[in-house]
């Protein structure tokens, strides 16, 4: 800690000089006792309150988590994938996530064990971990070596791929009341690359559909109906023209639905999946297929709600584990230059965190990335706005950052508010600011929006 | 690309293969019907759907084949997209797409989600188009096809079918009826009086058509 180093008189200097928003966000972002209560005196002082003693200890301990860490592999990818990730790692510290992150990056170099840029070490860390999140990865261009993504799902034999797709309020789209979930099963099928020429000027690809693969996607999307309170559960195929393939998918979706009997079971033809998606997406709710419609209708869903931007999606693999993944490229054009749309990464997140049973946490989070979008005030470029990448950050962490434990959920709405922003408090504290001052101090990413939810307006 | 019409069960095995086949010769023919769609129906752009980045033998044949008729219409527009990326900008940003060629599968799936865009199944026609002879028929296939309780109630839409018949009047080189048949359908729409269910009227079947013929001029 920086009180460790410096002295009180030095600390206090070191937060003068920069604004006091930041020195908030930095208190939180430690946790540290010395650091709220150099932050509270900083506040008195600025008030001029004569009170010298500052009770920050439960208020401290408060935004501290004392829950073991877990450790989770991070991949930052390519192009602006490390400075979403960097947004990533700032929203979970000051929302006080227990994760200890491992990153790794792709090498220049094909590793020849794992065939691909990916080491073995960077795999042997999923593996460990059982839990990771990956940024965009751009596959070199090349002949002789496997897709990265491919390499990822392969090795840590990733069979569900799930993205929810739900609209954004105060995102705009042509749809806006899209709540649905799409799995698709992501080793088999069309995409098994089976390819062969037959003669010159004929191609075959084979399309292959095990009855293992088929149980073990439905089943998985049958738990999580049921774990996330979804009611019913759509099977897309085109089991009229392909019937051996596509039926055997249906006959193990079948089977699975038995198992539940509380949840609806439904299969629908995909072109007329696509036509209702398009035309009224309420009427679906979950939604399992095979590889290859799986991939077309995640990403017409995507679409429904604002692109790849803002889509999470976290792939489910063996033994419980789960890497999640921000679909979209990486954007090598405006790579670096911080104007770059982390949500989908965050939102992603949130997905790895829901999957760590670290729900508080993931609520936190979710409702501060909501919130700062459906203010409308920093948005980036990619969504009609003109914030940077950092700025947007700053704002979620705001709205992150002030979510009060349950111990202070007795708290007054202006002792919540002080609270929020000024770290430690006294009550001489508390009586002497007003909310407008307090509210000022905090710097300008207060809003509306969070003096509503502290009930201040 | 057909249909996997060759599929085998190995049922000792709980596997279902399926076999994708594209020939050059077939994605040669289509891609000139639809160059030649395009120049003649005075359309600036061809755009080809394809997964090729993962078949990439047997989509970057219909590529290949697509590229090679593409060079010689030189005013015509060419560009490839991604079939998942091309669902998503069908639903954002419809307008920028003009003809589209695909191989089968990814056809059924475009055709579908690009007539829920522009309204349903009861205004898309369609036609299926051969070497010596031409069939023509409502353009997307999903929804209200075979339903004998639209039928009864008389709450099938005739638009498509009609559309579909003008369709067939060009195909027969009679330009001047099919213009009238369409304009006539156009107008009782942009109306908006006569309406049939799946258009948020109350309209009957009968109702619709009649309309029609009053406005053929």
């Amino acid at each position: 800690t920086l009180r460790s180093v410096l002295t009180e008189e030095e600390t206090f200097a070191v937060l003068q000089n920069i604004s006091f928003s930041n020195s908030f966000v930095a208190a939180s972002l430690w946790c540290f006792e010395e650091m709220t209560m150099a932050a509270a005196t900083f506040a008195k002082r600025l008030i001029g309150s004569r009170s010298t003693s500052t009770t920050a200890t439960s208020v401290a301990r408060a935004f501290c988590s004392t829950t073991t860490p877990i450790t989770a592999t991070m991949f930052p990818g390519d192009g602006i994938g490390p400075e979403i990730a960097e947004s990533v790692k700032q929203v979970f510290t000051t929302a006080g996530v227990p994760i200890n992150w491992e990153e790794h990056y792709v090498s220049a170099e094909i590793d020849p064990r794992t065939q691909s840029f990916l080491t073995w070490e960077s795999l042997e860390s999923v593996r460990r971990n059982k839990v990771g999140l990956k940024g965009p990865m751009a596959t070199p261009i090349g002949k002789g070596h496997r897709s990265l993504n491919l390499t990822l799902r392969k090795e840590l034999n990733l069979y569900a791929n799930v993205r929810p797709c739900y609209s954004l309020p105060g995102y705009k789209t042509r749809y806006d009341d899209v709540n649905l979930i799409t799995i698709r099963e992501n080793t088999e099928g069309e995409y098994s690359g089976l390819e062969h020429q037959v003669v010159r000027g004929v191609v075959e690809s084979l399309k292959i559909i095990t009855r293992q693969a088929s149980l073990r996607v439905a089943e998985y999307a049958f738990h999580y109906a049921k774990t996330h309170g979804r009611e019913r559960v759509s099977a897309i195929h085109k089991a009229n023209i392909m019937q051996k393939t596509d039926g055997l998918f249906l006959k193990c979706c079948r089977e699975v639905a038995e198992k539940y009997p509380e949840i609806t079971y439904e299969e629908v033809v995909i072109d007329n999946c696509c036509m209702m998606l398009v035309k009224n997406p309420a009427l679906f709710d979950v939604l399992v297929m095979p590889n290859l419609y799986g991939d077309i209708i995640s990403d017409l869903c995507a679409g429904l709600v604002g692109g790849l931007g803002l889509t999470p999606s976290c792939n489910i693999g063996e033994d419980g584990v789960a890497l999640a993944e921000a679909v979209h490229g990486s954007a090598p054009d405006i790579a670096g230059k911080n104007l770059a749309n982390p949500t989908a990464l965050l939102l992603s997140g949130v997905m790895m965190l829901r999957h760590l049973k670290l729900n508080e946490q993931a609520e936190q989070i979710h409702s501060a990335i909501i919130n700062t979008i459906a203010e409308g005030k920093y948005r980036t470029a990619d969504l009609g706005g003109s914030s940077t990448t950092t700025d947007f950050t700053k704002a979620i962490l705001t709205h992150s950052s002030i979510f009060l434990p349950s111990s202070m959920k007795s708290f007054s709405p202006k002792e919540k508010l002080v609270t929020a922003f000024m770290g430690g408090f006294t009550s001489q504290l508390v009586k002497e600011i007003s909310i407008e001052e307090c509210v000022k101090e905090a710097g300008c990413y207060a809003s509306n929006v969070v003096l509503q939810r502290f009930g201040c307006i | 690309m057909l249909w996997c019409d060759m599929e085998a069960s190995l049922n000792l095995l709980n596997l279902g293969l399926g076999r994708m086949v594209i020939t050059k010769f077939c994605s040669e023919r289509i891609a000139k019907y639809a160059f030649e769609y395009a120049y003649l129906n005075n359309r600036k752009k061809v755009t080809a759907v394809h997964k090729a980045n993962i078949m990439k033998l047997a989509d970057g044949l219909f590529l290949e084949s697509c590229r090679e008729v593409a060079k010689k219409y030189p005013g015509i527009t060419y560009n490839e997209i991604i079939v998942d990326n091309c669902c998503m900008q069908l639903v954002a940003k419809p307008e920028q797409f003009d003809v589209m060629v695909t191989p089968n599968l990814y056809g059924n799936l475009v055709a579908n989600t690009a007539a829920g865009i522009a309204g349903g199944t009861g205004v898309m026609p369609g036609g299926n188009v051969g070497a010596d002879h031409a069939v023509f028929e409502q353009g997307a296939s999903a929804g209200n096809v075979g339903k004998d309780s639209i039928v009864r109630k008389n709450k099938a839409n005739p638009v498509a079918l009609l559309l579909s018949s003008a369709m067939m009047l060009r195909h027969l080189q009679f330009p001047s009826f099919a213009d009238r048949l369409e304009t006539a359908v156009k107008r009782v729409i942009s109306e908006g009086k006569c309406r049939t269910k799946d258009l948020g009227g109350q309209s009957t079947t009968q109702e619709v058509v009649d309309a029609v013929i009053a406005k053929l001029e």
